[in-house]
């Protein structure tokens, strides 16, 4: 295909190239927002900051700094942690079809998110809980399929990720029916759709070590990975412990997904497409696939939410405006008629 | 079950047909021609902002709470209803109550307050074919307020009490056009509706869960070009934008934070200690639901928006609206919690 770089050097240059257009995104996305800034004004402030002097606490300032910023990296950090995980997804379960969602953890963290809602808990008793609500999900997925042991492992993790993920949803539908509907319903709703818009520094920086812990050891452990992506047999033959490699996968990109889950809500979409364009550009080698499955979700989802916030006057939700934008493009690219996904 | 529900249709259609000797005919806000009875002793309230003008009117024949009362509300509904039974809710997002249920309360009537849309419409006269109960369908639009105590005041059979609520709420009408036909748009205070745990959601320029706003004589600082309504998120950038110089809440949790956050610290309101909680007890003075409860947060919000001009001192209001609408005298211990509560000291 010409459209996959060749050699190593051609697909480590594209990387690069993706990395240096994010640098340059994140740069305009600084400008843009409702507080009128122009981009003189943007770097005017920016080199103040740098240069340690001028008034440290303008409004502009405050906009640039503890609202524009925080949000930019929040949106690069969940962009790029939800391309990671659908990457690691995709690879281990050997499946295009595959989302972070496959083993239920967004609808782990939804019914945490829900019950902090109604429970009346604080924001960040409210992101503990989506974070606990994730982890616990997977891990219940986890127990559900060393249960049931010898049949075909990923077909029963799988599935057990379906049941899990249901039970969840059904129990969000039950909370929603007794949340209070002038309070709580609203709140559930909108955290449903996902949001970037009450993101703060402390939460894009709580997020960040959670993200990298997950992070490292799957770029540490890229072509062992890789091998995976051969079938169990293979990679067994080629001396590698599928289990546990597995089991840390899993828990890798569990722990990444439900980290980003819990400050943006559920954001659809980038898990899924995102790993997809990334092939088509550097093909499904994984040591290559997941730095640009990440670099590329982190850029698409800090272009959904700049358009999040500037396009209409009150904020639009990221789970509409990721499937509006991703849905089109996910039926270009079936109707392209690609087969090579491996 | 079924046959069960067969029997009571059957005697509800039959109780309907033998009470049609004595039964008047009125026409609701969604222009339906409904035969309500002569005497009516048993109303079902189909959704919480029914429920609190039924209780207004004729708290004897109220047969239920949609969700029963909470610790911190029961000391401003009076005795005598503190403990009906939870009856659920007929309508809209949620609706709980089956209408078995409902036909084995024997309700003579059922009232509906709130929105008079199609959806609403349809579903009153599907209830009333089913159950043959007479629905009446109330606009609860704001300023429909003292047309909807008439009517459902006429509805009940008891037009004076319908009739004194109506003026009373006429008169606050009046006295806050007054206030606001002598005070250019400009100098009126620009508000924001905080809701949600962060503050972030607010509801557009002339939502239902906000038009007390205006109605009070203040600018919705929320509000798009295109006229949208209903609640929405908002972002912080937004509301420094924005930068209201009155900010409204009835969450605690955010009244308490909004002093030390450093994102709000900027903003107008908060530097000036313009950040307002309304109390919730027994139910919510500016919204929550969206009833007659909001009258008392309309002259609570003319007393925050100007001082200077408005007549009567907080306390004597509350007491006023509080023996017309929730028959209890407010005193002592009561009124000083409301008060505090007011002032942002939550009573829990």
């Amino acid at each position: 295909m010409s459209t996959v770089a060749t050699g190593r050097a051609g697909k480590v240059g594209l990387t690069a190239v993706l990395a240096a257009v994010l640098v340059g995104l994140s740069l305009l996305a600084l400008t843009l927002g409702p507080y009128p800034m122009s981009a003189g004004d943007t770097v005017g402030v920016l080199w103040r900051r740098l240069t340690g002097a001028g008034a440290g606490d303008s409004v502009p300032e405050m906009v640039l700094f503890s609202i524009r910023l925080p949000r930019v990296v929040a949106a690069l950090l969940v962009g790029a942690a939800l391309g990671a995980a659908g990457a690691c997804y995709q690879t281990l379960f050997r499946n295009p079809l595959v989302s972070p969602d496959i083993l239920g953890v967004s609808a782990g963290a939804g019914l945490g998110a829900v019950l902090g809602i109604f429970l009346g808990l604080s924001v960040a008793g409210i992101q503990l809980a989506a974070f606990a609500g994730g982890l616990a999900a997977v891990t219940l997925v986890g127990f559900v399929a060393a249960a049931v042991r010898g049949r075909d492992t990923v077909l029963v993790l799988v599935l057990a990720g379906v049941v899990v993920g249901a039970l969840a949803g059904a129990a969000t539908s039950l909370l929603k029916v007794l949340a209070d509907p002038y309070d709580q319903l609203p709140a559930i709703t909108f955290w449903l759709l996902g949001s970037l818009s009450g993101v703060q520094t402390e939460d894009a920086a709580s997020t960040l070590p959670v993200v990298l812990v997950g992070l490292v050891p799957l770029v540490l452990l890229r072509w062992r990975i890789n091998v995976l992506s051969l079938g169990d047999e293979e990679a067994k033959s080629l001396g590698i412990e599928v289990g546990r490699l597995r089991l840390l996968v899993i828990g890798c990109a569990t722990l990444i997904t439900a980290a980003v889950v819990a400050i943006a809500g559920v954001v659809g979409w980038v898990g899924l497409v995102m790993p997809h364009i990334a092939r088509m550009l550097v093909g499904p080698g994984f040591g290559v696939l997941l730095p640009a499955s990440a670099l590329l979700g982190a850029g698409y989802l800090l272009l959904v939410d700049t358009l999040a916030r500037t396009i209409a006057a009150a904020e639009v939700p990221l789970g509409i405006l990721t499937a509006v934008v991703g849905a089109p493009f996910f039926l270009w690219l079936l109707a392209r008629g690609r087969r090579g996904w491996t | 079950m079924l046959k069960k529900l067969v029997w009571l249709v059957i005697a509800g259609v039959m109780g309907c047909a033998a009470g049609t000797v004595h039964a008047r005919t009125l026409v609701d806000s969604a222009g339906r021609s409904v035969e309500v009875p002569e005497k009516v002793e048993r109303v079902f309230a189909a959704g919480p902002p029914a429920s609190i003008l039924v209780y207004a009117l004729k708290p004897e024949a109220l047969l239920g709470w949609p969700r029963a009362l909470r610790p911190a509300e029961r000391p401003y509904i009076a005795k005598d209803y503190r403990d009906l039974p939870e009856t659920g809710r007929l309508t809209g997002r949620g609706g709980d109550a089956s209408l078995e249920r409902v036909l084995e309360l024997r309700p003579d009537l059922i009232i509906d307050f709130g929105s008079v849309r199609d959806t609403y419409i349809s579903l009153a006269d599907r209830v009333q074919a089913q159950t043959g109960i007479p629905y009446l369908l109330i606009d609860g639009r704001f300023e429909a307020t003292p047309a909807a105590l008439r009517l459902a005041g006429e509805a009940m059979g008891v037009p004076g009490q319908g009739e004194r609520l109506a003026r009373y709420t006429e008169e606050t009408f009046r006295q806050l056009d007054a206030i606001i036909a002598r005070v250019p748009e400009e100098q009126r205070p620009r508000v924001y509706l905080a809701r949600g745990p962060d503050g972030l959601e607010t509801g557009l320029r002339g939502s239902i869960n906000t038009e007390i706003i205006e109605r009070a004589g203040g600018r919705n600082v929320a509000y798009t070009e295109d006229g949208r309504r209903g609640l929405v998120r908002a972002s912080m950038e937004q509301v420094i934008v924005a930068n209201p110089d009155t900010i409204i809440t009835w969450d605690p949790a955010f009244y308490e934070n909004v002093w030390g956050n450093p994102y709000w610290s900027g903003i107008e309101a908060v530097k000036q200690g313009r950040v307002f909680l309304s109390p919730t007890g027994p139910f919510g003075w500016i919204d929550r639901p969206p009833s007659v409860n909001r009258l008392m947060g309309l002259r609570w919000l003319g007393g925050l928006f100007y001082p200077e001009r408005w007549p009567t001192a907080l306390d004597q209001d509350i007491r006023e609206f509080y023996r017309l609408f929730y028959h209890v005298d407010v005193e002592g211990e009561d009124l000083e919690r409301l008060l505090k509560w007011s002032r942002g000291e939550v009573p829990w």
